[in-house]
């Protein structure tokens, strides 16, 4: 393999026939002290010659030799010429380098910034990105060389960057006033380190350049706070994505019976466990299409949560209409039974729910904000379902039944809607969007008994904040919640952003205690 | 000429609750601590410092059970927090038993333990006065009240109830919650106040202390049985009432529904703080957990099951709830929830009101066959 690697550069040598390295610079690579060893490797560094790479690689690869006075590559029976690149009859008693560890190293960072000339663009992006992060002030003129022959536009960038990096050092002050100014465009917190020790008088005795690292600084940060506050905001919006399914059936059954569902929380966790339950099955039966347990789990948990839902309904809110007190307070029982229940099934401890390899990683916006897929994934799940229940509640017979109850239950009954099975359906489909929530948030966080008990105070407040029976208040409230929430979470911290909502909620509502979208018309208290 | 107020407050209980009551309070008064200071601990009649620590907790929850009832069965407000009225109270307390440590914590500082492991060099200026025991018991009564009245007004004001106010309520105490978590609140975080060692001077585990609270709880819930017994039966109680059954009828005669929900919300708040304030000498802690959404909704199911509406009610549930809970506690851990939610279901489907409904109608049934 290296033999073939170093025939094609020997050709490529060869082809371009570029001059030789000069063989005095090459002598000195076998001088005897180690200093002197480092400078040759840096002299024909700055070359960035094809045949440079050759030699450097060779002796880091220990197969230098110093035959005579002339230095030569041994490469099993073949010898080459170290300087041009000839092939010579082997030497009979060749004399070896010694490479220590200081030259090693050295000869490392040789061939990395070497590879920034190399032919495939590839290497050459790689080699870009690694410098990034580590540019020494002498490799300034070498970046330069790079920088003239780039062609292409990435690379270009990422080796102005670098260059500028490494102009830092330089003595002139007005390159390094350039390269601050050119720094002053990125937004890396890396960068930004870099740059710091310049604000100080200790550290940059220009004034003119100091003042641009200030002035650089503070670009840098205002983008990085930037990115932050963007990357909130999605962690809002996926939040309030999670609240949103969690609301929507909320809003629906309050809505539609007037009653509030405490054990709602409580169908997240069905809808959790029941993906869980997917998994183990897949894990068991079909390991090989384990990435697909999670669409299967969407039906199923729906599934699941609708079915608990229905049961919830037929045996205790049924007969408590009227007394909306008392459905909070046997809801409430329920939700203790269903945790019990979980606990029991479960075990207490929380089980292990992982993310399909498809849902891992995720986009890179800016150097410090990453979108991960599955957030991405769940806005998008949640805006789909959004979208299912718009169709089924504004397009549908039932749809047209369950609004028609939730503005009128005696009259719609006149009428021949079905209360008591609206009634049920209604339930049954709030719990089955909680169970969906439950698969959503399965991805996020953890998946126990205990899971549901902190969605639902905020999903109550969704409710409260949006007002009741219309989607649309349901929607903005909890992606209003979510992304404010995160934001305020930034600033000041999760505890005091959760009490500063809860009063602003409790101000809201003096000013309309129905909601941001009542509805309108004749109430009957 | 109407009667003196003193007169009519007595006047609030029938004859057979006066004597159940000098029952009570004889038993608890002179019996229990003759049983437990004067009988041997071997024989069948000694009252355990066990059985004393439980009754004593049960009947600060009887308290809080009434304090609830106000509320929630004359004034038809159910309340999901008023476990936070029952810590505030037992904070403000729990502040001057955290003085009365003094230089026994384990830093030997003059400030509470935890501060001194927060770094923090002075008291926090909500702790000042926290050493004078009157300041304190005011505090006790003054704090839930504040914040009830502030919360209650902004609340009834914009005419928010039924299961809004519910949940509105709940959220508030899960946000204090929050807030009493973190320790630079400064009052204790995570594990809110304990090891406590005396009240004015005197040590908090000895006998005499343990029945002298005994005493102060079971007077403290004979005082609010008279108190609410009354409060009920005035103008005021019967104008609460009208209010939970049709608000908008009241309104149209001219009461303002305002002030009527705001003053018995607020006398809640306060029995609450002061049940707390009983509790946490008893217990030896309080901690936010106190607060938990949780907590509160079961001293719901406690009025519920008792029987909403009367006064007795709250007192039987609350007992009755509690005795399962240590009994279920020790024997069967892992059905206690089941049975707790059963208890919510059952009694809301079965029983609305209550045990005493329950015996009522026994006894007219009994009475109509008779």
């Amino acid at each position: 393999m290296i033999k073939k690697l170093l025939v094609v550069l020997l050709c490529a040598s060869g082809l371009n026939a570029q001059a030789a390295l000069d063989p005095a610079q090459i002598r000195r690579l076998a001088a005897d002290d180690s200093s002197d060893k480092v400078a040759a490797i840096r002299q024909i560094t700055q070359t960035a010659e094809p045949d440079a790479v050759r030699v450097l690689k060779a002796m880091s690869e220990d197969s230098l030799f110093l035959a005579g006075d002339k230095v030569v590559i041994v490469d099993g029976d073949n010898a080459f010429d170290a300087a041009s690149g000839a092939p010579i009859k082997a030497p009979a008693d060749p004399e070896s380098i010694t490479v220590n560890n200081r030259i090693r190293g050295e000869l490392a960072g040789a061939l990395a910034a070497l590879k920034l000339f190399d032919a495939n663009v590839a290497v050459r992006l790689a080699s870009a990105q690694k410098l990034q992060s580590n540019v020494s002030a002498d490799m300034a003129p070498l970046l330069a060389r790079a920088l003239d022959k780039e062609t292409d536009n990435r690379i270009k960038k990422l080796l102005t960057l670098a260059h500028a990096q490494a102009n830092l050092g330089n003595a002139d002050p007005a390159a390094r006033l350039a390269a601050v100014k050119a720094l002053a465009e990125t937004s890396s917190p890396t960068i930004k380190s870099v740059l710091l020790p310049l604000t100080e008088k200790t550290g940059e005795a220009d004034d003119k350049v100091r003042y641009a690292a200030i002035e650089a600084v503070k670009a840098i940060d205002s983008r990085l706070a930037m990115a932050e506050n963007v990357g909130r905001a999605f962690s809002g919006l996926s939040l309030g994505s999670i609240l949103l399914l969690g609301a929507l059936g909320l809003a629906i059954t309050y809505g539609v019976m007037g009653i509030i569902n405490m054990a709602h929380g409580e169908l997240l966790m069905v809808g959790a466990y029941a993906t869980y339950g997917m998994q183990s099955l897949f894990r068991a039966v079909l390991p090989d299409y384990i990435d697909w347990y999670l669409p299967a789990a969407i039906p199923v948990a729906f599934f699941a949560a609708a079915l608990v839902g229905v049961v919830m309904e037929r045996t205790v809110i049924r007969w408590l209409y009227g007394r909306t007190l008392e459905t909070l307070l046997a809801t409430w029982g329920i939700s203790l039974v269903l945790i019990q229940a979980a606990r029991v099934l479960f075990g207490a401890q929380n089980v292990e729910v992982s993310n399909p390899s498809w849902m891992s990683g995720g986009i890179e916006i800016m150097p410090n904000l990453m979108l991960p897929w599955n957030r991405i994934i769940i806005v998008g799940f949640a805006m789909f379902v959004l979208f299912i229940v718009w169709v089924l509640m504004n397009k549908t017979r039932l749809g047209m039944f369950v609004r028609a109850v939730t503005q009128n239950r005696p009259m719609a009954g006149c009428v021949g809607v079905p209360t008591a099975r609206i009634d049920t359906m209604a339930f049954a489909l709030g719990a089955g969007i909680a169970g969906l929530g439950g698969v959503a948030l399965s991805q996020i966080s953890n998946v126990g008994p205990d899971m549901g008990q902190g969605y639902i105070v905020d999903s109550f407040m969704v409710v409260v904040v949006g007002g009741v029976g219309q989607l649309a208040g349901a929607v903005w409230a909890a992606l209003g919640l979510g992304i404010f929430s995160k934001l305020l979470e930034g600033w000041a911290g999760a505890v005091i952003a959760k009490i500063s909502i809860l009063v602003c909620i409790i101000i809201f509502i003096q000013k309309r205690p129905q909601g941001i979208f009542a509805l309108k018309g004749r109430f009957v208290e | 000429m109407r009667k003196p107020l003193i007169v009519r407050i007595l006047s609030g209980l029938d004859t057979p609750a006066w004597i159940a009551l000098v029952v009570f309070l004889v038993l608890s008064l002179v019996a229990v601590p003759v049983l437990h200071l004067m009988v041997p601990e071997d024989s069948a009649f000694h009252v355990s410092t066990y059985a004393i620590t439980l009754v004593g907790k049960i009947m600060c929850y009887a308290l809080v059970a009434i304090a609830m009832d106000l509320v929630w069965g004359y004034g038809g407000i159910l309340s999901l927090g008023h476990g936070l009225f029952f810590a505030l109270g037992g904070y403000a307390f729990g502040m001057y038993l955290m003085r009365q440590i003094g230089r026994d914590g384990s830093y030997q500082s003059d400030l509470p333990d935890f501060m001194v492991f927060l770094d923090w060099k002075e008291l926090p200026w909500f702790w000042l006065g926290s050493d004078s025991f009157g300041w304190v018991a005011f505090l006790v009564m003054a704090v839930p009240a504040l914040v009830a009245f502030v919360f209650g007004y902004f609340a009834f004001r914009s005419r928010i109830k039924g299961v809004y106010f519910s949940i509105i309520t709940q959220a508030l105490t899960y946000a204090a919650m929050l807030l009493f978590f973190r320790n630079e609140t400064g009052f204790g975080g995570n594990n809110g106040f304990t090891d406590f060692k005396r009240i004015l001077g005197y040590g908090i585990t000895t006998s005499e202390m343990r029945l002298v609270l005994f005493g102060l709880t079971a007077l403290a819930l004979a005082a609010t049985l008279i108190f609410a017994a009354w409060l009920v039966k005035s103008k005021f109680g019967r104008v609460l009432t009208a209010i939970r059954d049709a608000e908008s009828r009241v309104m149209f005669i001219g009461y303002n529904p305002l002030w009527y929900k705001l003053t018995i919300w607020t006398i809640s708040a306060v029995l609450c703080g002061i049940a707390g304030a009983l509790y946490v000498p008893q217990v030896g802690i309080i901690n936010p957990s106190e607060m938990s959404p949780g907590n509160s909704i079961e001293i719901a199911i406690w009025v519920a099951i008792g029987g909403r509406g009367t006064l007795i009610g709250p007192v039987i549930g609350a007992f009755v709830v509690n005795l399962a809970k240590s009994w279920f506690t020790v024997s069967f851990p892992e059905y206690w929830l089941f049975f707790l939610g059963l208890l919510f279901i059952v009694v809301t489907l079965m029983l609305p009101q209550g045990l005493v409904g329950l015996w009522k109608k026994v006894m007219d049934k009994k009475g109509a066959a008779a």
